[in-house]
């Protein structure tokens, strides 16, 4: 399906040779979809016409978590968008701590050296000879009483309909109130920094655009997302592709999942409804939509 | 006395000074030439202590442009003859000092060409829309109470030269630049703001609410103007006396405001704390105050007698103040201390024993009050006292950055500061070199419009004209 769609888009060749250069050829196939698609519009409420989707196999007995999860997806997708509730679930005793979230998220938005979506945190647990360690990745909790979006002065953040807390880079004027308002730290400020900084050259994969929000997104100048506040969306631009977000495709321990918590057949619904479950900082009253289970 | 403070701005010792501001402003310059050229990238701050210098310094000129306000309403608002002769100076430190905090806080601006969305595309409910519009307010009421306060003529003596160019039309000028001013705001702001892409494109549809919305603000502009304007046929007094009364509730209300915007951020135990909105306005009123007791011990034109009693009145009442807000801190620190349990303790052990324990115990409480408190209480001379309140006046900024940083230099997670490792994700910070630079080019400019200022004042002579002149 992808490459079919790979041929399709011939005529936007300049984003797919880009996309060559800076993704793997796994990667490829799952990027490719998202980012052929129609790209111009910005995170905006209105409902967009649904894109075709990734093809799946059928159902089967015992499937990839990931497949049932892309199905989930795909139900989700069809319905109107203030019928969906995303939620991230991050199973704490899967997670290894191997930060391929924190790289595949860094990797897929081409995010600079000051702006992290998902690191993991670690803590250590006993004394020797009973030592353990608990790793805890840190996404954008995306709340539903977000304290980040009532802050902004310029209302270039806000939650959607769908729950996804977005920015508008285009307004969004850099004062980083947002930053301050996170009890989560969840938010980032780009300050124009490259990794590459200091060397002969700023490696071409740090100047490659970034799509989110469905926009190619070039860190040039002084332009935006440079000297704006960015944060985890949940692979938006992704998603609505029908696509898992990338944290959640690359977890090598199957320890993330991804859905709509509004669908009593998704995956994240069973999952939510077990007595494991806990928030980040309830006594806030934030009501993050990112469960951990433990 | 007048003749003496001209006479020693010709001395050698005067150009020394000027020689030291312009190296000041000169090694500022370079600092925010930076800024416009590299952007954020030479500033120390990052992720987790996203707030730094340039915020502290915000908040340190703006408390003194507030605190210079409030007091020059005891001028124009209660009618206290003894503070008569430092209206005008009040508040023209109070707009330096304004446009010295806006300068500072653009700069921190990740989008600086983007400042004016908060005026068309505002969000009331933050508090930070709520302080720019406020300011705006502000600054309006307080340009034109300096104004009125120096008399329209006498300013219209400086600006002679503009219509001087064209002498036949000069008769002219004057409704030419108030029909100006008025159809600027009464049409393209109203029009601007309602609907900014529709009136720039010039494209129909301008709908009925829209030329509703339009009457309706437009009225309020030129009912707002007309008000001023003709405000000459009126007894200045009365003027000022109106203006100052819409200007307290106003520097109250931004002021209280700037605490509020940080003790309304829950996330942030430390500042999540009603006690900030009257903190920083006690705070305005110790610095504000202590700055003017400075400037009038040490550097405005006025008889020695009166300096002397006016030094001491204004001193008495700056320590008063600064022990008030001495309470203030002791409330604060003890209540949230004195068990040692709590989300705050973290903040308030790295104000007091943390690497810049020095900041609060040194500069904060030695210099800042201590010293200024035997220097102000043990003497009448004006020099003695004046240094007291210079010593507050400069210290205080001690008291503003140990708000913003440690609120902001303790993990949101545990374990969150070693989760990404990298310059922007630490939770210690100390001002780059650059961001010095950039702040004492806001101190360098701010020092020489005072001076202009004060020679412009001169000439408007401020002990004759007073606030009790007519029109």
């Amino acid at each position: 399906m992808a490459l079919e769609k790979d041929k399709n888009g011939e005529n936007q060749v300049g984003r797919r040779a880009v996309l060559e250069k800076i993704a793997s050829a796994v990667f490829a196939s799952l990027v490719a979809p998202a980012v052929l698609s129609e790209t111009a519009e910005a995170a905006t409420e209105q409902e967009q016409p649904l894109p075709q989707l990734p093809e799946l196999p059928p159902p089967q007995p015992n499937e990839d978590l990931l497949i049932r999860m892309m199905r989930d997806l795909q139900r989700a997708l069809k319905k109107p968008m203030e019928q969906r509730r995303w939620v991230m679930v991050i199973d704490l005793r899967k997670c290894v701590g191997c930060n391929a979230c924190t790289i595949a998220c860094i990797a897929e938005n081409k995010l600079p050296p000051s702006v992290v979506y998902r690191p993991v945190l670690q803590e250590e647990f006993g004394k020797y000879p009973n030592v353990s360690k608990r790793f805890l990745p840190r996404p954008c909790m995306h709340c539903d009483n977000p304290p980040c979006t009532p802050v902004c002065p310029v209302k270039a953040t806000w939650k959607r309909p769908d729950g996804i807390v977005v920015i508008d880079y285009e307004a969004c004027i850099g004062c980083r109130y947002c930053i301050t308002a996170c009890p989560y730290g969840a938010r980032s400020f780009d300050f124009g920094d490259y990794y590459t900084e200091d060397t002969p050259e700023i490696a071409p994969i740090e100047k490659a655009p970034s799509f989110e929000y469905h926009e190619a997104w070039e860190r040039k100048g002084h332009e935006s997302p440079i000297g704006n506040a960015r944060k985890c969306h949940f692979c938006l631009h992704r998603i609505e592709r029908g696509l898992l977000p990338q944290c959640v495709t690359t977890c090598i321990g199957r320890a993330t999942y991804f859905g709509d918590a509004n669908d009593p057949e998704s995956l994240v619904s069973e999952l939510i409804s077990k007595p494991n479950v806990m928030r980040l900082k309830e006594e806030l009253g934030a009501e993050p939509k990112v469960y951990y289970l433990i | 006395m007048k003749a003496k403070a001209i006479a020693c701005c010709e001395t050698p010792k005067m150009w020394l000074w000027v020689g030291l501001w312009a190296i000041a402003f000169s090694i500022g310059s370079i600092g925010v030439m930076q800024r416009f050229l590299f952007g954020h990238k030479l500033a120390a701050y990052g992720n987790y202590v996203t707030w730094g210098l340039y915020v502290g310094v915000y908040i340190y000129f703006i408390g003194l442009s507030a605190g210079a306000f409030m007091l020059s309403s005891l001028v124009y608002v209660f009618g206290i003859k003894k503070f008569e002769r430092i209206g005008p100076i009040a508040l023209t430190v109070a707009l330096i000092t304004l446009l010295a905090a806006l300068l500072t806080i653009w700069f921190d601006l990740g989008h600086m060409e983007r400042f004016y969305f908060v005026f068309t595309r505002p969000n009331f409910r933050s508090m930070m829309a709520w302080m720019v519009w406020l300011y705006t307010g502000y600054s309006l009421l307080l340009t034109s109470e300096l104004w009125l306060a120096l008399r329209v003529t006498e300013v219209a003596q400086v600006l002679r030269p503009v219509p001087m160019l064209l002498p036949q039309f000069q008769f002219l000028w004057r409704p030419v630049l108030a029909l100006a001013v008025l159809l600027f705001f009464s049409v393209v702001v109203p029009l601007v703001w309602m609907n900014r892409q529709t009136v720039l494109a010039l494209q129909p549809p301008f709908t009925i609410t829209m030329w509703r919305d339009w009457v309706i603000m437009s009225g309020f502009f030129v009912i707002g103007l007309s008000i001023f304007l003709s405000v000459r046929k009126l007894e200045i007094q009365s003027a000022l006396r109106v203006l100052g009364t819409l200007g307290v509730p106003l520097a109250i209300a931004f002021h209280g405001g700037v605490g509020a915007l940080f003790a309304t951020v829950a996330a942030r135990p430390y500042w999540h704390s009603p006690i900030y909105p009257i903190f920083f306005l006690t705070g305005a009123l110790v610095s504000g105050g202590a700055l003017l007791t400075a400037i009038v011990a040490f550097l405005y034109p006025m008889p020695e007698e009166e300096r002397n009693e006016l030094t001491v009145l204004m001193g008495r009442m700056v320590a008063g103040l600064l022990l008030f807000d001495l309470m203030l801190e002791w409330s604060e620190f003890s209540v949230h201390l004195w068990y040692g349990f709590g989300e705050t303790v973290e903040s308030l052990k790295l104000i007091l024993f943390g690497p810049f324990w020095w900041v609060f115990w040194i500069v904060h409480l030695l210099i800042g009050s201590l010293i200024p408190l035997v220097l102000i209480l043990g003497s009448r001379k004006p020099k003695v006292i004046g240094l007291g309140s210079l010593l507050i006046a400069t210290a205080f900024i001690a008291v503003r950055l140990n708000f913003v940083i440690p609120g902001l230099a303790t993990p949101q997670i545990k374990g969150l500061e070693e989760a990404f490792i990298g310059p922007r994700f630490r939770l210690d910070y100390v001002p780059s070199l650059h961001e010095w630079q950039v702040v004492l080019f806001v101190v360098a400019l701010s020092v020489g419009l005072f001076f202009v200022s004060c020679k412009m004042l001169h000439k408007f002579q401020p002990h004759q004209v007073g606030w009790r002149g007519t029109a």
